[in-house]
């Protein structure tokens, strides 16, 4: 394997995988069911003690 | 209140897998290729392992932290190549455990030193470098001279290099001692030594004191040798196979 | 209170472990003292040892004592008050040491000292990186974990003695790899010196770290876990890699202190930056913002201002990240495909960056006039400003035609310190003031008035700090490829290093600033916990959130 076919996998791959693994933590982090458990993830450090 | 699913409790599993999955890709794509392939490090004639002087020598470099004021790697800039010298190559620190290529020019780049000064100037330098060059900021290191080296483990630091992976053969490690011995002082029989390692290999008192082999001695030995192996007046830089 | 679990009463299997591991570590520490004939490597001998053998009388002692056993229904709070002293201390000594070395590059004749081999600037200067990055930000990170996990999990430290363990382990490490560098046994891998032996124990240290960490995640009460939780584990387990890798080397001998890298060469400088860049990726950045997403909301009394951007940011900011790290070598010997893949990436980690700064700031968002009244959150907020600041100054600095000016040069300096001083130093002691009255249980500081002081005088010598770096980094540069109208070069080396002494002079002052800050917190700090405390035995119970005392 030469220089030039090493780089192209490399940088295509890699920027395939980042979009991806991008779109996969977008969809987690906004699917419509999840709202409410985020919504109330989000106050947990206001409820607790001192 | 929130049931744990069994020992390994799975939504914390999941979070350390995936995240260890995301960071151990992106390094091992980025970081393996440079293992296996071969246009990776230029091959060049001239490269060799250090003896054992330099290595010992590179052992204090190393030691006092050199490399944080000053690098090994002349990039292929105009001005860079002039100020210093051919630009380095892989293949020129291939022997190096670890690299010293630096991140910082508080002082000036060393990759190419070796030659570049007399014995003395080097001594005068190090141990007062303001007497020298007025303007310096580095550290005084005149204890180097004060220092008997101490190589009881020479042998033991040759071995290590190879397990390393530095081809040292068994004749290197064997002579290792005498080797170090015969570098340092400019009347001893050498020819073991320049048979090991080159014919180029420069034998003399490198501190001007003939007496005792000090860590100065070590130290100027690497440094007169840097960036010295590599004969680039027979150096094809553009040839196919030294371009990546 | 008195009551404890049914865990507690029987057998006290952590004390058990950990003295067979104490004793067992001063065996071996015996026989590297009796086997070494490297005098160095006897001294650190001698040190684990003493460590080793004052850890177990401690234990058995305990051991003895049922009466000296915490109170299991109650948070573990007092390792994290233990890593708050630690954090102030370790801080003060690597500011201290930071305006040493500043002090020599500006006046060499006044602080070197010929006869002291241990004072000079190539010992010195990863003596001041490892004492602020690993022993005053990695106490702050260890200390603020533990705060933060039992909390947002509602549950205590797991495995009893071993979080004592981790703090105890972690201050071993940084006395050894200390001590090392200023006897002359370092790696020289930037940010990695500490030699083999030290390496292998802290990572002991960091696997204790990663499972008292991640056992209380297990025992949480709550099914979701809190996002400022996903960046510590993040940075547990990626540093943890990292150390390994980078680390990997064979010693000399068994009984000798020095080692040779397993790479050589090009390899070796790939892992080495794979490792420094993600050192300031995941040490520097990742848990620091999870200290941003628990003390933020909390000192704002609002929750994050977008849970979900939270998440896209956590798995966005690791992607990146680890992608990043050559463009340290840019223009070197690095293959040219590598270098540009990090230039690539670390253009990238712009986005999640500022991402993360926005999320931060918006948090605020009606309640900006906290700005103006409570200084500890203004520190942070200004600490999320240098932030936004130092992590649009990188990517830009990560394109080759910017780094072949700004490498090897005082704008590196001037850049890291943008994210140390004003990111790293400004979020922590946001949350040191915000954790020392309600750990010892005050009604609030011993002085506002003084946080204001701190606020100002740091500031104000952190951006003397960067302005200068600026200045003399970019005139180098540029005075390294000037030419004359015949075709020379301009300048020889050393008329660019007279050129930055006044550059270095401001510099120091800057340094001088930021440690008088710091001191200043110390004093703030020590005198609030000599303060009396707000309410008796105030509610620090598991699980009872119900019965919390209001701060």
């Amino acid at each position: 394997m030469d220089y030039a076919t090493v780089a192209k996998a490399v940088q295509q791959g890699g920027t395939l995988y980042f979009i991806v693994i991008f779109l996969a933590g977008c969809a987690y982090a906004f699917w419509p069911k999840k709202k409410a458990e985020f919504d109330a993830a989000a106050r947990l450090p206001l409820e607790e003690d001192a | 209140m929130w049931k744990k699913h069994g020992k390994l409790e799975r939504h914390s599993m999941l979070l350390l897998v995936s995240t260890l999955v995301v960071v151990s890709i992106g390094g091992l794509v980025e970081i393996a290729p440079l293992f296996w392939l071969e246009s990776t490090v230029e091959k060049v004639e001239g490269v060799r392992p250090y003896t054992p002087l330099e290595l010992a020598g590179r052992d204090i470099y190393v030691r006092e932290g050199c490399y944080v004021c000053h690098s090994q790697m002349i990039r292929p800039l105009r001005d860079e190549v002039e100020r210093y010298g051919h630009y380095s190559l892989a293949a020129e620190s291939m022997y190096d455990h670890p690299f010293q290529w630096g991140s910082k020019r508080t002082g000036p780049d060393l990759a190419r030193v070796g030659g570049k000064y007399s014995d003395g100037w080097h001594v005068d330098h190090l141990k007062d470098p303001r007497a020298v060059v007025p303007e310096s900021v580095m550290p005084p290191y005149g204890f180097l001279a004060d220092k008997e080296l101490d190589y009881r483990d020479i042998a033991d630091k040759l071995k290590a290099q190879q397990a390393v992976g530095v081809p040292y053969s068994a004749a290197d490690v064997t002579n290792a001692k005498a080797d170090l011995e015969a570098q340092a002082d400019e009347f001893s029989d050498a020819s073991g030594l320049k048979a090991r390692y080159g014919q180029k290999i420069t034998v003399r008192d490198f501190d001007g004191d003939p007496a005792r082999v000090t860590e100065m001695d070590a130290l100027v030995a690497y440094l007169q040798m840097l960036g010295t192996l590599v004969d680039f007046s027979t150096y094809q830089a553009e040839a196919p196979e030294n371009r990546r | 209170m008195s009551v404890t679990t049914s865990a507690e009463r029987g057998t006290p299997l952590d004390a058990v472990i950990l003295a067979v591991g104490l004793g067992l570590g001063a065996f071996l520490s015996l026989l590297m003292a009796a086997g070494t004939a490297d005098p160095l490597f006897r001294i650190h001998a001698y040190v684990f040892l003493a460590a080793f053998t004052l850890g177990l009388g401690v234990v058995v002692v305990r051991l003895t004592d049922p009466a000296r056993r915490e109170d299991g229904s109650r948070y573990m709070d007092g390792v994290v008050r233990a890593g708050v002293v630690a954090s102030m201390f370790w801080g003060l000594a690597g500011f201290a040491v930071g305006c040493l070395i500043a002090a020599q590059l500006a006046f060499p004749n006044l602080f070197y000292f010929p006869d002291l081999p241990w004072t000079n600037f190539g010992r010195m200067r990863p003596l001041h990186t490892s004492a602020v990055i690993f022993a005053f930000g990695g106490n702050v990170l260890i200390a603020s974990s533990f705060y933060v996990v039992q909390r947002t999990c509602k549950a205590r430290l797991f495995g009893g003695l071993l979080p004592w363990f981790v703090f105890w382990g972690y201050q071993l490490f940084i006395v050894l790899a200390a001590t090392g560098y200023l006897m002359g046994v370092t790696q020289s891998r930037e940010y990695a010196e500490p030699e083999w032996y030290v390496d292998i124990w802290l990572t002991i240290v960091w696997v204790a770290y990663l499972l008292a960490f991640l056992g209380t995640i297990w025992k949480r009460q709550e099914k979701h876990i809190y996002v400022a939780n996903w960046f510590y584990l993040g940075f547990i387990v990626t540093i943890a890699l990292l150390h390994v890798v980078n680390n990997l080397a064979i010693p000399v001998s068994a009984f000798a202190s020095h080692s040779y890298s397993l790479f050589a060469g090009v390899q070796d400088a790939l892992t080495q930056w794979w490792y420094g860049h993600n050192a300031v990726g995941f040490l520097l950045t990742v848990p620091f913002l999870a200290m941003m997403y628990y003390f933020v909301p909390k000192r704002a009394e609002r929750p994050v201002y977008s849970y979900r951007l939270s998440i896209v940011h956590f798995w966005s900011l690791i992607f990146i990240y680890i992608w990043a790290g050559p463009h340290h070598l840019h223009y070197t010997a690095l293959p040219q495909w590598a270098q540009t893949l990090g230039m690539t990436f670390s253009i990238m980690l712009w986005m999640p960056s500022w991402g993360g700064m926005i999320n931060g700031l918006m948090t605020l968002s009606g309640a900006w006039d906290k700005l103006r009244t409570d200084p500890v959150i203004r520190m942070m907020v200004v600490a999320l400003a240098f932030y936004g600041m130092a992590t649009f100054e990188g990517p830009l600095m990560s394109v080759r035609a910017v780094n072949a000016l700004s490498h090897y040069t005082d704008w590196t300096i001037g850049h890291v310190h943008a994210g140390a001083l004003g990111w790293v130093g400004f979020i922590s002691f946001g949350a040191l003031y915000c954790l020392v009255p309600w750990l010892w249980n005050k009604p609030g500081l011993y002085s506002i008035k003084l946080v204001e002081w701190h606020f100002w005088i740091a500031t104000t010598g952190t951006l003397l700090y960067i302005c200068s770096m600026w200045v003399s980094g970019i005139m180098e540069g540029l005075m390294w490829r000037e030419y004359t109208s015949e075709g020379f070069l301009a300048y020889s080396f050393v008329e660019t290093v007279s050129a930055k002494h006044v550059s270095n002079v401001i510099r120091l002052l800057g340094g001088l600033m930021f440690l008088g800050g710091a001191g200043v917190m110390a004093f703030n700090l020590w005198k609030t916990i000599r303060m009396p405390s707000a309410a008796p035995e105030a509610a620090r119970l598991v699980a009872q959130p119900a019965l919390a005392a209001a701060e």
